[in-house]
C-alpha cells in the first residue's frame, strides 16, 4: 500500500508500534475516536487498553485518512483520552466454533465465564455471512411442542423463526422453558442442541433459563451467552451474532438442529438505538436508526436450512413489546422479518389462562408446509381455520355484547360465546408441565368445535364432519 | 482490462465510500474498490472527491484502497438464458455465485450473468443486405418450448444491414449482425446491455384498455389492473402482500414475469424456487419457472445492491417488452428499497425529508412507476410492462411517505386490511379502502365476456357492500335481530359475498386460480341472490326460508367445486337458485292471499 500518500493528520494519538496507538482524540458515549492512524478497516476488531491496563473490545463504525470512529462493547467508562492505548486487531471479531461450547456459559462477546477452560476451535467472524437463496432448503417439518396453541393454531416447523412477542409481566419466561424442554421432531432421534443468547435480561432470569436447561438434563446440549442487564448495553450488539456463529457452526459443520432463543429483542435494540444516537444519526420512528430493518433482518435471517446439509437452526427470539404495543417500532419490524408470530395477550392472562396465546394476531407463516396428511393429520388446515374464523367470531359477539348486552343476542350468538368459553378453558389453556401429542390438540379443537351448529362450519368438509366430529362430542 | 485507476477511498461508513485524488470518474460509473474489487457506482462528484455506493459487504476496506473505474455504468446483460435465472440486485446469476463460492454469499466474487458458453440456435428474421432502426427484430433464439427470445437492433442503432450470420448454434458473445451506421460500423451480439438508471425508448405510449387478468377474484371484478397499469399493494406484516405478489405471478396472464424480492425473506425466494418449475402455467401447459426470472436481493444482503434491484428487474421487463410481450413485474418491497435510499441518503449525510427519507424519494418512486406503460415498440408492436409494487408501512399505518408519494403515481390501490388478516380472511383487501381507477377503461373488455352484464353486476355488488358498511354501524348498536327481513337480506348477502366470493384459498388446487368466466358466473349468482331473493321478501317470503334453500350449500361450496371448466355447473347452480328463489316466493305469495282472502 503506498502509505507515503497519505497526509498524516497530526492529532493526540501517537504510534506505539505497527497497529498500536496511544492517546484519543475524543469519548462520547460508547464511542471514541482515534487520530493518526493507519491501515485500519471498515468493521475491524479493536483491543482498548485503559490507564491500569484492562483491556475492552471495540469495533470500527467509520475509517478514513488517519482516523477512525470505534464503538467500545464494554462501554468506554474510566477510560482518558491521554492514556488510553488503542490496538487495531486487522480483523472482524470473531468466536469460537466447536462442539466444546456445548454445556458452557459465556459473556456477550463469547468469552467463557462459568470457570472452565477457554474452548479450542476455529475462530469465526460473528457477522456471518447472508446465506445463498438457492441453497436454502425451504423448512417443513413440523416440530411438536405440545402445546396446543402452538401445534393447532401457529404450528412451528424446524429452520423456522417465530417470535414470542409479549409485554411485560406476561409469562414468556415460562412459555420459552416449556417449548424448550418439550419440542420435538415425533419419531425423531436426530442430534440437537440449544444456543441462548440473553440480552439485557436480569441475573435472576438468565438463572432462570439455565436451570431450565438444567432441570430438563439438557445441559450439556446447551451454549449460553449472556450479556446482562448490568452490562454494557454496546456488548448486546454482539450477542446474538456471536450466538448465531456458534449456532450455524452446530447446525451446518457438525449437523445438529439447533433452537436458538434470542431473549430480549427489545433491550438489543435499545443498544442499536443509543449507538446511533450518539453518532447523530437520523431517526426514523420512535429514535431507532432507520437501518433498524436490516439489522434485525441480519441476525433473523440467520435461521434456517440448507440443501444438502443435515442440520437446521429455528429461532425463538422474545420481543417485548413497549405499553403493549404492536406496532412499536421494535415488534413492527421484527414481524416483517420473522416467519410469523405468537403473540401475548394481558386479557387472557388476567383471566387466568396460561398460555395466554392471542389467537387472531398470533400467526405461523410457515404452518401450511407443515400440517396435513403426512405430517400431522389430513384434517390439520381445516380445523385450524374454523377455530380461527369461529374465534374471530367470538371476539365480534363479545364486542356486540359489551353495547347491547348479553340478554340480547341471538341464541346462535350464545352458542358462539360457549364455543369461546370452551376455546380459551380447554384448547389453549394447558399445565406448564403438560405436553400435548398433536393428536391430543386436534382432538381438543373437535370438541371445542362441537358446541357449533354444523350449519356454521363453514370450512369443514362434510367428510371432515363425519370422522372427527364423534371424536370431539 | 479496460479498467482504470481513478482515486483512492479516503473513508468507509459501511456501503457508502468517499475517494479522493479522483481525476476521470464518471457520475454513475461502475467501479472496482480495493483489492477484493468490490462492486461500486459512483453517486457523487465534487472536485477531486466522489462518494461511492458498495454493492458488497464494505467490512476490512481501508482508507488508501483503489479504486478501478470501468467506464460503464450499473448496466445489466439482456439476452438469452435470463429465463428461469435467478439474480441478486447486480444481476449476479445466484446459482452460479452457489457453485462459485458455496452456499453463503461471500464478497469480491463475480460472475457474468449470461453464461458464456452456452450455444443458443439463432435463426435470422432478415437477409442481408437492408435497412433497420433500432428495437427492430433481427434473428430469434428459442428460449424456451414457448418463448421467442427475439434479438433485437439496440436501441440508437440505425442503418445499414451488411451481414447477418446463418442460422446456426451461437454463444451470446458472438456476432450474428454487422450494422453500418451514420457513426460507424456496429456489430451486434446475441446479448446487449443497457444501464439500469435510464429506461430503454419506444415509439409512443397507447391507452390501456385489457385488463391484466390475474385469477384472483377480488382483484379482477372489483379492482382490476389494466396492462400496462401500475398498482401499489400495502399492507402490515402478514396482511398477505407477499401472498398476492405470489399469487399474481403464478397466475397473471402475462407473457413473462419479473419477480423482485427486495430486502425481504430468503425462505421466500427459495419458495418461488421450489414451487414454480413444478407449477404448470395454464396457458401454456408449461412450468411457470419458463416465463420466470427472478431478482432476489434479501434482506440480509448488501443494501446498496437492494437499492439497485428495482431498476435491475424492471430493465429486463424492459427488454423482453420491447421483443412484443406483455410483461409483468412485481417488487415486493418497495419500502425496503425506500429504506434503501434512506439509509444510503443518511450515511452520505444528505438532508433529510420526511421521516429520514431523502427529499427525492418522490422523484424515484415516479421514475420507477413510470417505466410501467401499454407501448407501441420501436419495432412497431404493442406491448406492455404492468408494475405491481408492495409496500410495507410502519405499523401498518399507510400515511407514511412511501404510501403516500406512491398514491400519486399508480391507479390501482390493494389496501391490505388487519382485521380481514386477522380474521384469516383472505386476500385480505379492504373492499372499502381500494380503488382502481382502470374501472371505466377496461369494462369494454369485461362487457364482451360477460354479455354485456360485467358493470352492472359490479356496481350492483358494491352497492350491497357499501349499504353492509352503514347497517353495521346500527348493528353494532343494537343487534342485527331489529332489523327487517329486507335489511338482513343485506347482510346476509354481503357475508355470502365474502365467503363464497372474496375469500380466495391460495393454497386448494381449484380455488388458488379463478377464470374470467367462472368470476363472472360466480358474481352473477349471488347478486341474483340479493336481488331475486330481495323480490321475495317483499312477496312475503322470510330471509330464513331463503337461507334454508337447499341450493345455497352449492352457493357456498362453488368456488371449491367447480373448476375453471365447469361452466355448465355454475349455470345449472344459478338455474337452480332462480328457481327455488321463485318457488318460495310463490309459495309466500299464495299464503299471503290465503290469509287476506
Ligand atoms: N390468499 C391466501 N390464502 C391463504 N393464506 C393466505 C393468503 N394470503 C395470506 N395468507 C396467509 O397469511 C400469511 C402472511 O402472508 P404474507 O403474504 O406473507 O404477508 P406479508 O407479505 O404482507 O407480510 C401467509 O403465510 C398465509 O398463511
Ligand atoms: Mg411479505
Amino acid at each position: 500500500m503506498s502509505s507515503q500518500t497519505y497526509s498524516l493528520d497530526v492529532g493526540p494519538t501517537s504510534p506505539l508500534n505497527d497497529r498500536e496507538y496511544v492517546g484519543l482524540r475524543e469519548l462520547s458515549g460508547p464511542i471514541l475516536a482515534v487520530e493518526g492512524i493507519h491501515d485500519v478497516g471498515y468493521n475491524e476488531l479493536v483491543e482498548v487498553t485503559d490507564g491500569q491496563g484492562r483491556v475492552r473490545l471495540g469495533m470500527t463504525l467509520e475509517v478514513s485518512r488517519g482516523a477512525a470512529v470505534v464503538q467500545v462493547f464494554e462501554g468506554t467508562a474510566g477510560l482518558r483520552l491521554s492514556d488510553t492505548r488503542v490496538r487495531f486487531r486487522g480483523e472482524p471479531l470473531s468466536v469460537t466454533t466447536s462442539l466444546e461450547i456445548l454445556g458452557r456459559v459465556f459473556d456477550g462477546l463469547g468469552r467463557p465465564i462459568d470457570g472452565g477452560p477457554e474452548p479450542v476451535g476455529e475462530q469465526r467472524d460473528v457477522n456471518g455471512l447472508p446465506v445463498n437463496p438457492t441453497a436454502r432448503d425451504f423448512p417443513r417439518k413440523f416440530i411438536q411442542t405440545g402445546i396446543s396453541a402452538i401445534d393447532g393454531m401457529n404450528t412451528l416447523v424446524r429452520g423456522q423463526k417465530l417470535p414470542i412477542f409479549s409485554g411485560s409481566g406476561l409469562p414468556h419466561r415460562l412459555l420459552v422453558s416449556q417449548i424448550t424442554r418439550q419440542a420435538k421432531i415425533v419419531g425423531e432421534d436426530a442430534p440437537f442442541a440449544v444456543v441462548f443468547a440473553g440480552m439485557g435480561i436480569k441475573h435472576d432470569e438468565a438463572m432462570f433459563y439455565l436451570r431450565t436447561f438444567e432441570e430438563s438434563g439438557a445441559m450439556q446440549r446447551v451454549a449460553a451467552f449472556l450479556s446482562l442487564a448490568d452490562a454494557p448495553s454496546v456488548e448486546r450488539l454482539i450477542t446474538p451474532r456471536a450466538a448465531l456463529t456458534v449456532a450455524e457452526y452446530l447446525a451446518f459443520d457438525a449437523g445438529m438442529h439447533v433452537l436458538v432463543l434470542l431473549t430480549d429483542m427489545t433491550n438489543y435494540c435499545e443498544a442499536v438505538r443509543e449507538i446511533s444516537t450518539q453518532r447523530q444519526g437520523i431517526p426514523s420512528r420512535k429514535g431507532y436508526p432507520g437501518y433498524l430493518y436490516s439489522d434485525l433482518a441480519s441476525i433473523y435471517e440467520r435461521a434456517g436450512m440448507l440443501t444438502g446439509r443435515p442440520g437446521s437452526i429455528t429461532q425463538v427470539p422474545v420481543v417485548t413489546m413497549p405499553n403493549d404495543d404492536i406496532s412499536h417500532p421494535v415488534p413492527d419490524l421484527s414481524g416483517y422479518i420473522t416467519e410469523g408470530q405468537i403473540v401475548l395477550e394481558r386479557d387472557l392472562h388476567q383471566r387466568g389462562v396460561y398460555p395466554p396465546i392471542a389467537g387472531l394476531p398470533s400467526l405461523s407463516r410457515l404452518m401450511k408446509d407443515g400440517i396435513g396428511e403426512g405430517m400431522t393429520r389430513a384434517d390439520h388446515a381445516h380445523l385450524a381455520s374454523q377455530l380461527f374464523a369461529g374465534y374471530a367470531k367470538v371476539k365480534e359477539i363479545r364486542a356486540l355484547a359489551s353495547v347491547i348486552g348479553e340478554e340480547e343476542l341471538t341464541p346462535l350468538d350464545n352458542r358462539y360465546l360457549q364455543f369461546g368459553e370452551a376455546f380459551e378453558r380447554e384448547f389453549l389453556s394447558q399445565r406448564i408441565d403438560e405436553d400435548r401429542t398433536i393428536e391430543q390438540t386436534l382432538a381438543l379443537g373437535w370438541k371445542a368445535l362441537s358446541v357449533l351448529p354444523r350449519e356454521e362450519l363453514h370450512r369443514i368438509t362434510e367428510e371432515e364432519y363425519r370422522t372427527y366430529h364423534e371424536q370431539g362430542a | 482490462m479496460r479498467d482504470r485507476l481513478i482515486g483512492h477511498v479516503r473513508r468507509v461508513v459501511g456501503p457508502v465510500v468517499e475517494m479522493d485524488g479522483v481525476a476521470d470518474a464518471q457520475m454513475l460509473e461502475l467501479v472496482y474498490v480495493g483489492a477484493d474489487r468490490l462492486v461500486g457506482e459512483v453517486v457523487r462528484l465534487y472536485g477531486e472527491e466522489a462518494t461511492i455506493q458498495v454493492y458488497e459487504d464494505t467490512t476490512g476496506l481501508r482508507p488508501g484502497a483503489a479504486v478501478y473505474g470501468s467506464g460503464e455504468p450499473l448496466s445489466v446483460e439482456l439476452g438469452p438464458g435470463l429465463v428461469g435465472g435467478i439474480y441478486d440486485g447486480v444481476q449476479r446469476p445466484l446459482d452460479e455465485l452457489r457453485r462459485l463460492t458455496g452456499d453463503f454469499v461471500t464478497k469480491g466474487v463475480d460472475a457474468p450473468a449470461l453464461d458464456r458458453e452456452k450455444r443458443w440456435t439463432f435463426r435470422p428474421s432478415l437477409t442481408a443486405p437492408c435497412d433497420v432502426r433500432g428495437g427492430a427484430v433481427l434473428g430469434v433464439v428459442q428460449e424456451t418450448a414457448f418463448l421467442e427470445h427475439r434479438i433485437l437492433a439496440p436501441p440508437g442503432v440505425s442503418g445499414r444491414v451488411t451481414e447477418i450470420r446463418p442460422e446456426g448454434e451461437y454463444t451470446v458473445d458472438d456476432v450474428v449482425a454487422t450494422v453500418e451506421t451514420a457513426s460507424g460500423r456496429q456489430e451486434i451480439r446475441l446479448h446487449q446491455k443497457w444501464p439500469v438508471r435510464q429506461g430503454r425508448p419506444y415509439a409512443e405510449r397507447l391507452p390501456q384498455t385489457m385488463p391484466l387478468i390475474t385469477g384472483q377474484r377480488v382483484l379482477d371484478t372489483l379492482f382490476p389492473v389494466a396492462r400496462g397499469g401500475a398498482v401499489v399493494v400495502p399492507g402490515g406484516f402478514g396482511t398477505g402482500k407477499t401472498m398476492v405478489q405470489q399469487a399474481l405471478a403464478k397466475w397473471c396472464d402475462a407473457d413473462i414475469v419479473v419477480y423482485i424480492g427486495c430486502g425481504e425473506r430468503g425462505n421466500e425466494m427459495t419458495g418461488v424456487l421450489t414451487d414454480f418449475p413444478k407449477l404448470v402455467d395454464p396457458r401454456t401447459g408449461r412450468s411457470l419457472m419458463e416465463r420466470t426470472i427472478l431478482i432476489a436481493n434479501t434482506s440480509n444482503m448488501p443494501v446498496a445492491a437492494r437499492e439497485a434491484s428495482i431498476y435491475t428487474g424492471i430493465t429486463i421487463a424492459e427488454y423482453f417488452r420491447d421483443m412484443g410481450y406483455d410483461v409483468a413485474v412485481m417488487a415486493d418491497s418497495t419500502s425496503r428499497w425506500a429504506e434503501a435510499l434512506r439509509e444510503l441518503s443518511g450515511r452520505m449525510e444528505e438532508m433529510p425529508a420526511e421521516e429520514g427519507f431523502p427529499a427525492y424519494l418522490a422523484t424515484r418512486l415516479a421514475e420507477f412507476y413510470e417505466r410501467a406503460g401499454m407501448v407501441r415498440t420501436l419495432s412497431g408492436q404493442e406491448a406492455s410492462i404492468t408494475t405491481i409494487g408492495a409496500v410495507s408501512p410502519p405499523g401498518g399505518d399507510f400515511s407514511e411517505p412511501v404510501t403516500q408519494h406512491t398514491k400519486r403515481f399508480i391507479r390501482t390501490f390493494w389496501a391490505l386490511d388487519r382485521q380481514l388478516a386477522n380474521a384469516r380472511h383472505y386476500p385480505a383487501v379492504s373492499w372499502m379502502e381500494s380503488y382502481s381507477e382502470y374501472v371505466d377503461d377496461v369494462a369494454g373488455w369485461w362487457g364482451e365476456k360477460t354479455n354485456g352484464e360485467w358493470r352492472e353486476l359490479r356496481t350492483g355488488i358494491m352497492s350491497v357492500m357499501q349499504r353492509e358498511a352503514r347497517l353495521e354501524q346500527v348493528v353494532k348498536l343494537v343487534g342485527a335481530d331489529v332489523l327487517p327481513d329486507s335489511q338482513r337480506l343485506v347482510l346476509e348477502a354481503a357475508e355470502l359475498f365474502k365467503n363464497a366470493f372474496l375469500q380466495q384459498n391460495a393454497y386448494d388446487a381449484i380455488d388458488a386460480y379463478c377464470g374470467v368466466e367462472k368470476q363472472y358466473l360466480m358474481l352473477k349468482i349471488i347478486v341474483t341472490y340479493y336481488t331475486r331473493g330481495g323480490e321475495a321478501i317483499r312477496r312475503g317470503a322470510t330471509l330464513a326460508s331463503l337461507r334454508k334453500m337447499k341450493v345455497m350449500r352449492d352457493v357456498m361450496q362453488m368456488k371449491f367445486e367447480c373448476g375453471n371448466e365447469d361452466v355448465a355447473r355454475l349455470e345449472s347452480i344459478l338455474t337452480r337458485l332462480e328457481k327455488s328463489i321463485d318457488e318460495l316466493a310463490n309459495v309466500f305469495a299464495r299464503r299471503r292471499s290465503d290469509v287476506t282472502a
